[in-house]
């Protein structure tokens, strides 16, 4: 047994670690918090404690589990709640009430709650790791496939429908070298990354009902997205809208050094909505992580892989998973703090040197893959980042570095936010590089005029910015009428498509045609304006026009009901224009 | 353990002490020092290696000496006595009395360093409290266990809106009252005396309890202060049902005091000097409001910064909001316009409002009409800034509306007495009042029949040509 012969704050030094390795799991002090061996020198073991320290002491005891930081992965962990440690808060909550106290164990699956097993493959085939065997209903909305844990392969010497815990071998297997029980769960070490045969590129959207992302800034299914911004532009109702609506099979939503009433806010709405596909509560398709800013710092740190890791074996069941990660700067806070407790030599602003190394091996987790089976099967994982820059400049190391690696980058802008224009993606800092990918799958599957009316879109913005600098100078009134029309149609597209309340009802997720008719219609009224300007009237008289009320109500308008109002209102916005444009009819 | 006093300092650094041949300190463990003179002092262990604690001196140092003062372990942590007896009471940053009042015996002994709440023992904040500033129930709602912090800079009338928040807020339909955990850090005397005086006044001070820590009194206790102000706020609400406002007052000052120990403690800083480990310290200060399901107490939190070169990008208030849910944030431009309070709502938010508004909570427009205001305003302060360049001649009738209803709102809707409490009712029927001189047709963050219902509009121009 080791001995302790330094504290400061989470970070502990002891002698004498029977066996210690790196990343060694101990137990501190007869406490039992739980620590992570992070840092050897002869005889001494630096460990990086996953719970307050105060109290602890030199001379108190370190015991070696001489098992690295691990998940559990099994049925049961779809609609849980866990710490950055995977230890179930609902759990914690019956052993130490209202207040989490230190030293506390659960388990992360329930040990008595009997699963109903079906298998799928018959004794005698050989299986290789990653086989599925059978399946768990695990929720109304998923079915948890049974696979053969990493590192086994052989003849399956038996295999049994029935009902079992998770700790009741489900079957065996005959590897050549021993029997091997296989169980509905299986262990992951978090900080491996568990791999797969290959990538593949990603050509599908993961569709999320949020206007400026799907239409102008897509992510494709596998991708991966950077959203930083200053505290009060949206970032987090940006990922609860993701989780909510994207299109992803399951959502693991890792709350990272953020604020507690914020999951509260999770676990009390999500099981309220509905999947817009199934009718089935939310909550259904998501694991939650919650280490909230004031849970050890430790902690945070490992929420992170936690999280990545349960997303990995999801993927490996042949899911779609979308991991929100809120927020990354978090994370990279509490590698800052347990450096600086180590002494080591600080990088750029106090964070260490590894931060960069980190934060691409922690991104490159996600991706669009073929998984190791003998039969193909293909998953994808989304990582969606939020970053949190001081006073909201990017310049920082952790938005630079993540940026560095991500592919979609979703600009949060303080000065939209504070005329609560939301969601306050900025639309010209922004960018997707997955927009070339996807147009064709879009132009395919929703409409022929997809980028088309994405790019008329596009440049009537940017025209809009060049022209606002003109404002600027000589005010509005001195524009040519043909540029107010302009600038009238780029309000249209800002005021009418872009912005969408996460708070309303019907707005709050607009599906991919009716995004794509919003759209038209407004391309369309800004074309008709612009010809009747051409024909030299005045953008006073036309301001006026009935028919423009058409596409301020469009996002108020169900989706059910939007086809006919798009052919009516695009029949009205016609017939309005129709006097200005008619061919040889000059207004004076 | 044996209770030894130790005469081994071997460093003194500022705040901190450095004892050498000891038996082995607990990390945070609480140390009573006890100088050649006969005074004493309160210390907390802050690292600790075998036979070595470095000690964090609440309180001066001055006059210590290495030889001749004596350190004691007392083996636990930093606890101290709370009971219900605190109300009305005044407190100094270490719990003993300033009042002249004897000390509190009996009561429980609650360790200052609180467990974190249980995310899953949480209930989410939803009850509207009406403070009857506009500005803040109309447009940045606050709720109960919320953490709204005042973004104030030097010269701003922080203290007085924080007292007539104290002062006007409760939960409608419902009588029970606010006590008030009063926590103040590095301000001064007379800082002090007007809530004192403020409190006395309204007969708030039988329903208060006052932690003061002046701009003379050691800048260590600031370190320990919020946090015994908050333990005594969680045994009043998760012990006694009670409903505590939290009001911490300056959290700069806090965050300085943080500054000097990491400096003296030869830390790596991070940004302007303050320690990297800000972020989480201050969590574990805000985080400590909150509702939890089943009892009938909250804790809700008004902590007060003064933002350095009235930036908020400087690491307190940027910190700051990372953490609590929103800031309402005052500006000097506002003030010099002779408004009160000078609430600028544009960079002000509250994260909690969408929970606590509503048909029900206050009413069915709210939100509405928030956001209306919200975006008509913002662009007549943009106008504003147009209009000084190239003249309001030059801007088009239509802006010249939106440039009439930025002044009138900030004139009649954000600009009201010490002493107004506005109903909600009041406040969001005089949003509808000032949105009426623009066009209907403009109105479109609110729903049809939300202006059909209350809207101000004179019907013959109700139809748009």
């Amino acid at each position: 047994m080791g001995t302790i012969v330094k504290v400061s704050g989470p970070v502990v030094v002891a002698k004498d670690v029977k066996n210690a390795k790196m990343y060694d799991v101990v137990r501190v002090s007869d406490l039992g918090l739980v620590g992570e061996i992070i840092k050897l020198s002869s005889g001494e073991a630096t460990i990086q404690v996953y719970e307050d320290t105060s109290g602890i002491r030199p001379g108190d005891s370190v015991e070696n589990t001489e098992m690295p930081l691990s998940v559990e992965l099994g049925p049961g962990l779809l609609k849980s709640i866990y710490d950055g440690v995977q230890r179930p808060l609902d759990v914690i909550r019956d052993q130490s009430g209202d207040f989490i106290r230190r030293g506390l164990t659960a388990p992360a699956l329930d040990r008595k709650k009997k699963w109903d097993f079906r298998a799928t493959a018959k004794a005698g085939v050989h299986v290789s790791s990653g086989d599925i065997v059978g399946e768990v209903q695990e929720t109304d909305l998923i079915t948890h496939k049974i696979m053969v844990p990493p590192g086994i392969s052989g003849t399956l010497d038996s295999i049994e429908s029935g009902s079992y815990t998770v700790e009741e071998p489900i079957g065996r297997v005959n590897t050549g070298s021993g029997i091997k029980n296989i169980y509905l769960r299986q262990h992951w070490p978090v900080r491996n990354i568990r791999s797969v045969l290959r990538k593949l590129p990603p050509d599908q959207p993961l569709v999320t009902g949020q206007r400026v992302i799907d239409t102008f800034f897509p992510v494709a299914k596998g991708g991966t997205v950077a959203v930083p911004g200053p505290f009060g532009s949206g970032k987090t109702v940006v990922q609860h809208q993701l989780s909510k609506w994207a299109d992803s099979d399951i959502v693991v939503y890792v709350g990272c050094g953020e604020r507690g009433n914020e999951m509260t806010e999770i676990l009390t709405t999500f099981p309220e909505l509905k999947d817009p596909k199934s009718g089935k509560p939310l909550m259904e398709r998501t694991v939650l992580i919650a280490n909230t800013s004031n849970m050890p710092v430790a902690a945070r740190e490992a929420s992170i892989y936690t999280g990545i890791s349960i997303a990995e074996y999801y993927r490996d069941m042949g899911y779609n998973i979308a991991l929100m990660a809120d927020s990354t700067s978090r994370w990279a806070e509490a590698l800052r703090e347990i450096s600086g407790r180590l002494e080591e030599m600080p990088g750029e602003e106090g964070f260490p040197a590894y931060l960069g190394r980190k934060i691409s091996e922690f991104y490159e987790r996600s991706g669009n893959a073929v998984i190791k089976a003998s039969t193909d099967r293909t998953g994808s994982i989304t990582v969606v980042g939020a970053v949190s820059p001081p006073g909201g400049d990017i310049s920082e190391p952790v938005s630079q570095n993540t940026l560095r690696v991500t592919r979609v980058f979703w600009a949060l802008d303080a000065s939209l936010a504070s005329r609560r224009h939301f969601p306050s993606i900025n639309w010209l800092n922004s960018y997707s590089l997955y927009r070339d990918d996807l147009f064709p799958w879009f132009d395919r599957n929703v409409s022929d005029q997809w980028s088309k009316t994405y790019a008329d879109a596009m440049g009537i913005l940017q025209k809009e910015a060049e022209l606002q600098e003109i404002v600027q100078l000589v005010g509005y009134d001195a524009l040519p009428e043909i540029e107010k029309a302009t600038l009238d149609t780029a309000r249209m597209i800002r005021e009418d498509f872009l912005q969408q309340s996460a708070f309303d009802d019907v707005d709050t997720y607009c599906s991919l045609q009716k995004q794509s008719m919003m759209l038209s219609l407004i391309i369309t009224y800004g074309g008709l304006q612009m010809k009747a300007v051409e024909r030299g009237n005045l953008m006073s008289q036309l301001q006026g026009l009935r028919a423009r009320d058409r596409i301020s109500r469009m996002k108020e308008i169900r989706e059910n009901d939007f086809r006919k109002y798009y052919e009516e209102s695009l029949e009205e916005i016609r017939q309005a224009f129709e006097q200005y444009t008619r061919e040889g009819d000059k207004n004076d | 353990m044996i209770k030894i006093d130790y005469r081994s300092i071997y460093q003194i650094n500022g705040p901190l002490l450095f004892v050498e041949g000891i038996e082995n300190a607990g990390y945070n463990e609480i140390v009573n020092i006890t100088m050649e003179n006969g005074e004493t002092r309160t210390g907390q262990v802050l690292e600790s290696r075998k036979g070595i604690a470095v000690v964090q001196v609440f309180g001066s140092t001055l006059g210590m000496d290495i030889t001749g003062t004596k350190v004691r372990f007392t083996g636990s942590t930093a606890r101290i006595s709370v009971s219900s007896e605190m109300l009305g009471r005044v407190f100094n940053g270490l719990a003993e009395p300033k009042d002249g009042l004897p000390n509190i015996v009996g009561g429980e002994r609650s360790e200052i360093v609180g467990n974190a709440i249980n995310p899953y023992s949480r209930e989410e904040p939803s009850e509207f409290i009406q403070t009857g500033i506009s500005t803040i129930d109309g447009m940045n709602t606050l709720v109960r266990g919320q953490k709204l912090p005042i973004f104030s800079a030097s010269g701003l009338p922080h203290n007085m809106i924080a007292a007539q928040i104290a002062r006007q807020a409760r939960v409608r339909g419902n009588d029970e009252s606010f006590a008030v955990v009063f926590g103040a850090m590095g301000i001064t005397s007379e800082e002090a005396n007007f809530f004192i005086n403020e409190f006395r006044n309204t007969g708030a001070i039988s329903r208060s309890v006052l932690f003061l820590n002046l701009s003379s009194d050691p800048s260590m206790e600031r370190i320990i202060l919020p946090r015994i102000a908050l333990t005594t706020a969680e045994y009043l609400a998760y012990e006694q049902g009670m409903h505590i406002l939290v009001i911490l007052t300056d959290m700069t000052n806090y965050c300085e005091a943080l500054r000097e120990i990491s400096s003296a403690r030869e830390e790596v800083p991070g940004r302007r000097g303050y320690p990297g480990y800000m972020y989480t310290d201050l969590s574990t200060i805000y985080e400590r409001a909150g509702k939890i399901k089943g009892k009938t107490g909250s804790i809700t939190q008004i902590p007060i910064l003064t933002m350095p070169g009235d930036d908020i990008t400087h690491p307190i208030p940027d910190l700051t909001g990372y953490i609590t849910e929103g800031q309402i944030v005052l500006s000097r431009d506002l003030l010099r316009a002779g408004i009160y309070p000078p609430i600028n709502v544009l960079p002000s938010l509250s994260r909690l409002m969408n929970q606590g508004i509503g048909s029900g909570r206050t009413r069915e427009d709210h939100r509405g009409v928030a956001d209306q205001i919200y975006s008509a305003y913002a662009q007549g302060r943009d106008l504003r800034s147009l209009s000084a360049i190239v003249g309001e001649e030059a801007l088009s009738s239509n802006d010249r509306t939106y440039l009439k209803f930025a002044n009138e709102f900030e004139r009649r809707y954000v600009n009201q007495a010490r002493s107004e409490s506005r109903t909600i009712e009041e406040t969001l029927d005089l949003g509808w009042d000032l949105l009426s001189v623009l066009p209907e047709s403009d109105m479109k963050r609110v729903k049809r029949d939300h202006i059909a219902k209350y809207g101000k509009w004179r019907k013959t121009e109700n139809a748009v040509q």
